[in-house]
């Protein structure tokens, strides 16, 4: 009342506009603003992640028949199995390989990227990207003919220096070799970029102090660019660990999984046992298998990202 | 320690000559400051004794030792960049010792010249922090000491002070100063700032369009000008110039400013600028500080004269006066004590006795 008392012209406000200015009020505080925002998000990623998710979380708990609830024993029985355990190695043979080669081959490639002209470098960016760009199903259609055992064009190839032919997809271990050499042709140009961008805002001046300090160009690697590039190399690295230990479509279209499951990974074989093998219940408990293996992953390195967060 | 030559070097970039033919003789444990306006081709000049650029033409010798393909590694250099250049991901002590590290030095002998350094630049209680907790002027001193822990025959720095607030580039000229009279290292140093270059160096070297406009010391420089660049380039508030053409009067040469302002010039000058052509085009040359308030008594060569001020600026200790004459700015400094006024008009006085006579055309000092 002191404010009316100093102004005697102003009206004491009524409860009407008082109303008003409580939801101004609330209106301003930027964090209603910002939640209110973003609220179409969240409603969307409930209904499209968490929703699922605990659909599939339901239906791991299920008999094949979907009718009876019978607790762990979807689990029980994927542990018995030699296949459970031969598509837990293989997912991991081939999620970790195959992240390791695209780190590696984006790693060199976006240092070539970076010293070629700033005029000529969009026109090498973008065809480097090339295999990231194309759907995945259907270049691999285009690598399943390449691999074809009598008629392929690797085979003849190989066949002028006296080698092959090769049975790029009948073999178990080429076979392997095979699938992780497609998705490291798909996934390297991801880390290409990334790295590049990285590349990019390492000040070059750290550079040239290094090189006054007495590096040669390996220890500037070693000792600034790797370190200046650590964050970005960890979050690529887990981003494409997920996508890759999650991969369907290349190893789907390549092998289908053969011969004789040997390049199973957890998401062609959840489609084989739980859509192929009508026993929905144990495909989304194979699915649910990767969660704790990439959580792990996850929070080590995230752990070690946050850790020197603040230090660039 | 030793001495640096450069001998007629020259850098191109495709079509653009950044720098000129420069010949420089800097001593052993000199302080040369490489001074002049953004584009003169100081930088780049650094760079290339640095071995950061290719020399596109000429000889650098370090030494004694022509170093023109010499990578910057075996230089046996030290580099202070602008924006420091220290590695993030090091910490203090880290930072400073990584060039001991890559050459194997032993360990006690890296930590008694890192202990060493950070005592001479007083940040031993910030060893062990990164970088990014630093201040400005903290990561300045760092990467000072980066350079030197390494004793290396030559510093460079490559306008280190410009990312520093005024009042702590101050301070860190006076510590640059001071680490210059201890280590004695032959230091050359790039600045855009003439202050800089005035209270660091034993000599700076005035830079323009990539050649060398003058080389000396800097009371030489300043009392001296060689050219309309160095005269203009050099002091605060900078020299007037104005039009004036030299003319005999009763047998004494004098110096027209306009039809109703002509001053005889002082005897110790006139035999000088005896032989200029009467109808060339000059330029009077004179600093801020030796145009004043007329006092009762004049010294002889200080001519009195009247303006009308446009602007004064009271500086504390002085203050400054604006006026022009036939259109030409000119600045003044006056006692805070002579009522200079805005708008007002009051008697000045010109000091020829420091005068400057250019060709107007040529820009040379006369």
């Amino acid at each position: 009342m002191a404010d009316v008392a100093l102004h005697p012209n102003r009206v004491p406000a009524t409860k009407a506009t008082r109303r008003r200015n409580g939801l101004h009020n609330a209106l301003r505080r930027k964090s209603t603003v910002a939640f209110l925002m973003t609220l179409p998000l969240i409603l969307l990623v409930a209904a499209f992640v968490i929703y699922p998710a605990l659909y599939s979380l339901h239906l791991a708990t299920l008999n094949k028949s979907m009718t009876k609830f019978i607790g762990l024993g979807n689990f029980e029985f994927l542990f018995k199995r030699d296949t459970f355990w031969l598509v837990v190695k293989q997912s991991c043979i081939f999620a970790i390989s195959a992240v390791i080669f695209k780190a590696l081959i984006g790693f060199i490639v976006a240092h070539f990227v970076h010293n070629v002209p700033a005029n000529k470098q969009r026109r090498w960016r973008g065809m480097l990207l090339v295999p990231w760009v194309i759907p995945p199903a259907m270049s691999t259609l285009a690598w399943l003919w390449l691999f074809d055992p009598s008629y392929s064009a690797f085979n003849y190839t190989l066949s002028f220096f006296g080698i092959g032919p090769i049975p790029w997809t009948g073999d178990a271990n080429w076979a392997r070799f095979s699938v992780i050499l497609v998705n490291v042709w798909y996934g390297a140009p991801f880390f290409m970029i990334m790295y590049l961008a990285a590349l990019k805002s390492v000040p070059e001046q750290l550079y040239e102090a290094a090189a006054i300090d007495g590096a040669n160009w390996w220890q500037r690697i070693w000792y600034v660019t790797l370190p200046m590039m650590r964050n970005i190399i960890a979050i690529t690295t887990l981003f494409s660990l997920i996508v890759t230990f999650a991969n369907f479509d290349i190893v789907r279209i390549l092998t289908a999984g053969g011969p004789l499951d040997h390049t199973h990974i957890f998401a062609t074989w959840a489609f084989r046992v739980g859509i192929e093998g009508s026993d929905i219940p144990l495909g989304a408990s194979v699915s649910l298998f990767m969660v704790p293996i990439l959580a792990v992953a996850a929070i080590f390195i995230l752990r070690d990202i946050s850790k020197r967060g603040n230090e660039a | 320690m030793a001495e640096v030559s450069l001998r007629k070097v020259v850098k191109r970039y495709d079509e653009v000559e950044a720098v000129r033919g420069i010949d420089l003789d800097i001593a052993d444990h000199e302080f040369v400051v490489l001074v002049g306006p953004s584009g003169c081709g100081k930088s780049t000049t650094l760079r290339m004794i640095a071995g950061l650029e290719d020399i596109s033409d000429g000889d650098i010798t370090i030494g004694g030792d022509i170093v023109n393909d010499v990578p910057p590694k075996d230089r046996d250099i030290a580099m202070v960049f602008q924006n420091y250049a220290l590695y993030p991901h090091m910490t203090v002590a880290e930072n400073m010792s990584f060039g001991l590290r890559l050459k194997h030095y032993p360990k006690a002998e890296i930590k008694s010249r890192v202990t060493e350094a950070a005592r001479m630049l007083d940040i031993t209680d910030l060893i062990d922090r990164k970088p990014k907790q630093l201040s400005g002027g903290q990561r300045q001193r760092v990467a000072m000491g980066r350079a030197i822990v390494r004793n290396p025959k030559v510093f460079l720095f490559d306008e280190p002070l410009s990312n520093l607030d005024a009042k702590l580039r101050v301070q860190m000229r006076i510590e640059i100063k001071k680490v210059h009279q201890k280590v004695r290292t032959t230091t050359v140093y790039v600045t855009h700032d003439q202050v800089e270059a005035m209270t660091l160096a034993d000599r700076v070297v005035v830079m323009n369009h990539g050649r060398i406009e003058q080389i000396g010391a800097p009371n030489e420089l300043y009392h001296k000008p060689a050219t309309r660049f160095v005269a203009s380039f050099i002091g605060s508030p900078a020299m007037n110039f104005m039009p004036c053409r030299l003319e005999d009067v009763d047998g004494r040469l004098h110096l027209r400013l306009t039809d109703r302002l002509a001053f005889p010039v002082p005897p110790a000058r006139s035999a000088r600028y005896q032989a200029v052509p009467r109808t060339e085009r000059l330029l009077l040359g004179i600093r801020p500080e030796h145009i004043a308030e007329a006092r009762p008594h004049l010294h002889p060569g200080v001519e009195p004269f009247e303006a009308v001020l446009d602007v004064t600026e009271p500086m504390g200790m002085e203050t400054l006066v604006y006026f022009t004459l036939e259109d030409t700015p000119i600045c003044g400094r006056v006692n805070p004590n002579a009522g200079a006024q805005d708008g007002a008009p009051l008697r000045l006085a010109v000091d020829l006795n420091n005068m400057h006579l250019l060709n107007e055309v040529t820009g040379v000092v006369l």
